[in-house]
């Protein structure tokens, strides 16, 4: 079902989506928010720039964006999908649990803060570009790879801002740069990846590749870092019963 | 070996006369404090290890212990307590931020102890609770500015959704993890028995209990634990936790070591993982971010079911109210200084935050100058004690009150403030198997649906007194309260005259 978001508020943009049979592609949007929260079962195709909150709570469903996204994209998802074909904006995949997404071009600051990961579900977040600040605060579990896939400032500069990794204390980030990365916090383990590290990795960027029509071994053949928590238990020595 | 500075602050007082040497208290205390001298066929004990919580006291079936307080004397000052001494032993010997539970126990006033009630004397009836009806439901949410018809004149009765409640208390938020499991089951059962409803906190629901959901609270924390779309629907209600009285401004951490088993599945987290709830939640840095996150969380619910923000009781709280108010949230939770926690740094604890009576009263105010005091219901939490304070914090302006400290009591908690031990004796803040037991949730529901009859029947009674045969019509009546012992600014953020005025 094809629906024109135009002008149409949020909510009701929102309820057809949710009241429609099966796919859903939604032709001009204009910022509304909140599209395909805790959604399940179907395929939405966006076409424009959705809104904050794009796929919140998502539980299953694909999004797939035909342009930008804004701030908030995949807060606390469970499953499903969510591709960029385009930029987005802060806290993408905020303490996500489960399912993948894939940003073409680069991600604001908070990518991926407190994502976690339990039994099957592993959460992925694969970002072609650069990212902001922060990226992985907090992490708990899961996978972020950041791709510095970003023209001519590709050599110039790693691909994340300060902070990475601050508070991390489960699951993986890999960035892919020629750059040393510096200032890392105390609870991050930096070295280069290993070939058996990359096995890790290689699934993701193959699909990312796919969608966006990219050559998945020529950008595996970059020099990725691995970052990894150094305790599970960062804050265990803080305290003193009183 | 290096030198012990402290002293215990508890003594075991043990008749040697009635004791039996039967060894119960030592099986009941999972501190270790007593011990079986087989030579001697004699208790002993290490009183350094009590921690006050009379669970042996309770169960000595003789009646042979008491626990004192250590008579040795700090040389103690005006300045520097017993208290103030022995933190600073702890920290120096070994370096460590001081961690705490239970609410802020320190002197500051307690502003529901200076105010009185008004009653009913001549000119105008007092109402007898036994012989007249009186009317003590109360509903929760935003309630509609006017009223609207459609063109055949008929009324529109599409209002936003609310709780319904059979009386003004809730039992506030505590995770499962930070209790047990029987505590929960205790609490979600009375409050299905009662008609009114228990708070998950930020762990998660147990799949056991979402046959409880009519009469549950769910929370949505920084951590976001066990969140997903079936937990977001199975509640009657989605509450933001923003902040929690007891530990205003700072996050949460629940230590690994409580990570086990069913409360790894549930907080959705594996085994052993610190579960770390940031301080703030990194995607609201504002009051229109705030919004963003309660129209996502009624965008997955599909607006049917109210959400509450709740916040610490802090210096600003009129104004952040007044913007929780026009965030699109249905209810704004204050949670007080002396609320509870499982677990909270103690110069926190005793040092942030203010009193949940003032934060009350200059949130209603302030709700009700700016016209959009009927936008939201208050919930006000962290500080309630009786039936009394019920019904001043509704005659102060709140629509409902939060219980957490005074339900766990009636769980059998003697507030010995050690639940970040984890070795609770009572059954509650831990996940020891062998003392989880102990909490027979039978029993614990029965005790919760008691304490809350007695509330309602001295509510109603108050009520009468007062002439008023429905809660809602002293909501915000603050006519029905003097103050004592208070000085004017006090009464003028209060709302009240002094008593004989
Ligand atoms: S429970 Fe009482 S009687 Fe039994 S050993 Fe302890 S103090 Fe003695
Ligand atoms: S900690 Fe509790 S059970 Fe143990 S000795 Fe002290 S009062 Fe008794
Ligand atoms: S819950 Fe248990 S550990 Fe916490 S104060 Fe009460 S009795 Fe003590």
């Amino acid at each position: 079902m094809r629906i024109s978001a135009g002008r149409l508020d949020f909510k009701e943009l929102n309820k057809r989506v949710k009241a429609a049979p099966g796919n859903v592609e939604i032709e001009e949007c204009y910022g509304q928010r909140f599209i395909g929260s805790g959604l399940s079962g179907k395929t939405v195709i966006i076409n424009g720039t959705p809104g904050n909150a794009l796929g919140a709570y998502l539980d299953g469903a694909t999004i797939i964006v035909n342009g930008n996204a804004q701030d908030a994209v995949g807060d606390t998802m469970n499953d499903g999908r969510i591709i960029v074909d385009g930029s987005a904006g802060d806290a993408l995949g905020y303490a996500m649990r489960g399912g993948r997404i894939f940003v073409r071009g680069s991600a604001g600051y908070r990518t991926g803060i407190h994502m976690k990961q339990y039994q099957e579900k592993k959460p992925v977040i694969v970002v072609g570009g650069r990212v902001g600040s922060f990226l992985g605060e907090y992490l708990a579990g899961g996978l972020i790879v950041v791709l510095g896939l970003a023209g001519e400032s590709e050599s110039q500069s790693a691909p994340v801002g300060n902070f990475t990794g601050t508070g991390m204390h489960g699951g993986l980030l890999f960035i892919r740069t020629e750059q040393a990365l510096e200032n890392l916090p105390a609870q991050v383990w930096a070295q280069d990846a290993k070939s058996t590290d990359l096995e890790i990795i290689v699934p993701y960027v193959n699909e990312f590749a796919e969608y966006f029509k990219m050559d998945a071994a020529e950008i595996l053949q970059g020099r990725f870092q691995v970052l990894r928590p150094n305790a599970k238990n960062p804050y265990h020595q803080l305290y003193t019963a009183n | 070996m290096a030198v012990n500075y402290l002293y215990p602050e508890y003594e075991v007082a043990r008749n040697y006369d009635r004791c039996i040497a039967c060894r119960v208290c030592e099986r009941q205390c999972a501190n270790e404090v007593h011990e079986y001298l087989p030579d001697a066929n004699k208790m002993t004990c290490d009183d350094s290890k009590c921690v006050n919580c009379h669970r042996c006291v309770s169960l000595c079936p003789t009646r042979a212990l008491k626990i004192v307080r250590s008579g040795n004397t700090y040389k103690e000052n005006a300045n520097w307590s017993r208290k103030t001494i022995d933190e600073l032993y702890k920290q120096a010997g070994t370096g460590g931020v001081l961690l705490s539970s239970m609410g802020n126990p320190e002197d500051y006033p307690v502003y529901f102890d200076k105010l009185l009630l008004n009653a009913s004397q001549v000119t105008n009836p007092s109402i007898d609770p036994l012989r007249e009806p009186m009317e003590t439901t109360v509903f929760l949410g935003a309630k509609p500015q006017d009223i609207r018809r459609d063109n055949f004149g008929r009324l529109l009765t599409d209002i936003p959704p609310h709780l319904k409640l059979s009386m003004p208390v809730m039992f506030s938020a505590m995770s499962y993890g930070s209790i047990s499991y029987n505590a929960h089951e205790s609490l979600a059962r009375a409050s299905e028995a009662l008609g009114i409803f228990y708070n998950t906190g930020e762990g998660g629901l147990h799949e056991d209990f979402y046959k409880y959901g009519k009469n549950t609270i769910v929370q949505v924390a920084s951590g976001r634990f066990g969140v997903h779309k079936d937990y977001l629907n199975s509640g009657a209600a989605i509450e933001i936790k923003m902040g929690q009285g007891a530990k205003p401004g700072i996050g949460g951490h629940l230590p690994g070591h409580k990570i086990v088993g069913d409360v790894s599945r549930t907080r959705m987290i594996p085994e052993g993982s610190d579960a770390i709830s940031p301080a703030p939640h990194h995607d609201i840095y504002s009051i229109e971010d705030l919004r963003q996150l309660v129209f996502s969380l009624k965008e997955a619910s599909n607006y049917t079911k109210p959400v509450i923000v709740k916040i610490a009781a802090v210096h600003n709280v009129s104004a952040i109210a007044s913007g929780i108010a026009r965030s699109g949230a249905d209810i704004v939770a204050i949670d007080g200084f002396r609320g509870g926690t499982g677990a909270a740094p103690t110069r926190i604890r005793d040092n942030v935050g203010i009193p949940v009576e003032l934060a009350l009263a200059s949130v209603d105010k302030q709700l009700r100058d700016e016209g959009i005091r009927d936008n939201v219901s208050i919930v006000v939490g962290g500080g309630i004690r009786s039936s009394a304070d019920v019904i001043k914090a509704v005659a102060l302006g709140a629509d409902c009150v939060y219980i957490g400290t005074a339900a766990l009591m009636a769980l059998g908690c003697h507030l010995c403030r050690s639940c970040h031990g984890g070795k609770c004796n009572w059954g509650i803040a831990t996940q020891v198997p062998k003392l989880t037991k102990r909490l027979n949730p039978n029993i614990g529901f029965k005790r919760l649906v008691n304490l809350m009859t007695a509330w309602q029947h001295e509510i109603k009674e108050m009520m009468g007194g007062m002439g008023i045969n429905s809660i809602e019509s002293l909501k915000g009546n603050r006519l029905m309260l003097r103050g004592v012992g208070l000085n004017e600014k006090e009464l003028e953020i209060l709302g009240v005259k002094y008593a004989g005025e």
